[in-house]
């Protein structure tokens, strides 16, 4: 697995994708610092927090997007499926490099908060329980992105499908005050994987939340095995 | 050491594979040969457990690939169709990337990737990157793909593809070197590659095993006419009656003029029966001078060809 996730992390950063990730997260990050924090003298930093998990719709598809498609177009899977490795392995290797570099990305964006705290006193409690809840709002959109990954050889369709299934997640949110079904709303609600992250925005580490978002990767990432294993018993 | 019992592969309407069954035994270096789409690399794939077979059983080493995969994936080296490379590594990460999946252990790590480089010439080009490699040299990169590991069983679809003559011969010949420790199948539609390298041969056509044998039982079972060639002087006149008479001869065929003043004959003859001489003496005894007596060798391809269409009679 350690091999896997090795790999991928070089397949990162020795090409642009890691690079531009990051750049694209600060500079977006540094977008809403500057109009939620400095411009209006507001020590909230948890407030551009939230603005930050809206951009994970457009950003964690391009983190996603190759992960199990590309083995497939360029048939490298047939490397990886006929080592000792086993396909769990391999598969959590390709997740947990995803979510590598998702973690770069935020632990680089602390040096806003720790900027203002040289200037002020910034509320670490709020900002810490925001990271918490963005790193597992981003680990369940990778697991997302990475299953949507796996049922495609191209990198555009997967990519495109992650970008409009995200979309759909945030605004699940919006829709359920305006149903009158409310088992609908009930389901809905259930996959509106946004509302989870509010309580971490507020401050607070919410149990069922994170139970919900470890589930919710566990889920995609067991997809994703399940999605390959399926495809050696059928097609070529 | 490899075991393949039954095994059908079924894509919806379209059988790749059907109830094909053979067995390796430890130390061979067995041909798989037929033509493109015969079904060559989805038996391999099978085997080396990337694809399920839809019935039957392969086993290798006594461990079956469904029931303990990674006992059998640690056996194999695979090299695919298509090498399995990825474009945007050096030969050297790549081939510690392998090294690392295949559980190499990292103190031997460096060596053993040496040692590998060494043996199908690559040394010079570890510090490269894939995607600027010639395809032969990509084609020794999967090469030396599948050797990492030591792995007791080889299995090599179409190894020689898309490399020169002069790495044909070094990479046939690095193969039988392989084979002295290694089990080796190796798949290819190229005749005198298997001739060459292989001591048993197993034709494959449409899905089905329509051969299997060491090549000289092939020839010899296919080989049930004997055919010359004469060069005879002068017109055709009554020499295809007294070829005819000949005890032995069962066909006789006029091929023409090749040679001004002279005509050619195709001469049959029952299986394992040697008439030349009766044919010189025959020629003899009508004053007709033979200035020419070529036996037709049946090659391998005569052998493939006549299983193949034998096959394509039956459907």
């Amino acid at each position: 697995m350690f091999a896997v996730w090795k790999r991928e992390m070089q397949s990162y950063f020795l090409s642009p994708i890691a690079y531009v990730f990051v750049a694209a997260f600060l500079g977006v990050c540094g977008y809403f610092f500057a109009f939620n924090n400095v411009a209006t003298y507001s020590a909230a930093f948890n407030s551009t927090m939230g603005n930050i998990a809206f951009v994970f719709m457009f950003l964690i598809p391009v983190l996603t997007m190759r992960l199990m498609s590309e083995d497939r177009r360029s048939k490298t899977d047939q490397l990886l499926l006929t080592a000792p490795v086993s396909l769990t392995q391999m598969v959590m290797g390709k997740y947990l490099a995803a979510v590598s570099v998702f973690t770069v990305a935020l632990l680089c964006s602390l040096i806003y908060p720790l900027a203002m705290a040289i200037f002020g006193n910034p509320a670490w409690g709020e900002i810490l329980t925001s990271y918490v809840g963005c790193f597992l709002l981003g680990a369940s959109l990778v697991a997302l992105g990475m299953f949507l990954s796996s049922l495609t050889d191209s990198q555009a369709i997967a990519a495109v499908t992650t970008l409009v299934v995200i979309m759909l997640l945030y605004v699940a949110n919006m829709m359920t005050p305006y149903l009158n079904i409310s088992w609908l709303s009930t389901i809905i609600s259930w996959f509106s994987i946004y509302s989870r992250y509010d309580p971490f925005y507020a401050g607070r580490l919410d149990l069922p939340a994170i139970i919900y978002f470890i589930s919710f990767s566990a889920v995609f990432v067991f997809l994703t095995i399940r999605t390959v294993e399926k495809r050696r018993w059928s097609e070529g | 050491m490899i075991k393949v019992e039954n095994v059908t592969k079924r894509y919806g309407n379209k059988t790749a594979v059907d109830d094909v069954t053979f067995e390796v035994q430890k130390g061979e270096i067995v041909g798989f040969l037929g033509r493109n789409g015969a079904g060559k690399s989805t038996t391999m794939n099978i085997i080396t457990g990337y694809i399920s077979s839809t019935s039957g059983s392969a086993s290798v080493d006594g461990y079956d690939i469904l029931k303990s995969p990674l006992e059998v994936k640690k056996r194999i080296g695979y090299l695919p169709e298509q090498p399995p490379l990825y474009m945007d590594m050096t030969v050297r990460e790549y081939l510690s990337f392998v090294s690392d999946i295949k559980h190499v252990p990292g103190a031997k790590k460096t060596a053993h990737i040496g040692d590998v480089c060494d043996l199908v010439g690559i040394a010079d080009m570890r510090g490269r990157l894939i995607r600027n490699l010639s395809k032969g040299y990509k084609q020794r990169v999967g090469l030396a793909q599948a050797l990492i590991g030591n792995p007791e069983v080889l299995i090599l679809d179409e190894p020689t593809v898309g490399l020169d003559p002069r790495q044909i011969i070094e990479i046939r010949k690095l193969i039988k070197d392989l084979g002295k420790d290694h089990t080796v199948i190796l798949s290819s539609h190229i005749l005198p590659e298997v001739a060459d390298v292989c001591e048993r041969v197993i034709i494959i056509d449409k899905g089905k095993i329509v051969a299997q044998d060491t090549l000289e039982n092939l020839s010899s079972n296919v080989n049930e006419i004997t055919r010359l060639t004469l060069r005879i002087q002068g017109e055709e006149g009554n020499v295809r009656k007294t070829l005819r008479e000949v005890r032995g001869v069962r066909y006789v065929e006029v091929l023409g003029v090749k040679e001004a003043g002279t005509v050619d004959f195709l001469v049959e003859s029952e299986r394992n029966q040697d008439v030349r001489a009766d044919v010189f003496r025959a020629m003899v005894s009508l004053q007709r001078p033979v200035l020419m007596f070529r036996p037709m060798d049946v090659t391998l391809e005569d052998i493939f060809l006549q299983l193949t269409s034998q096959d394509k009679e039956d459907n």
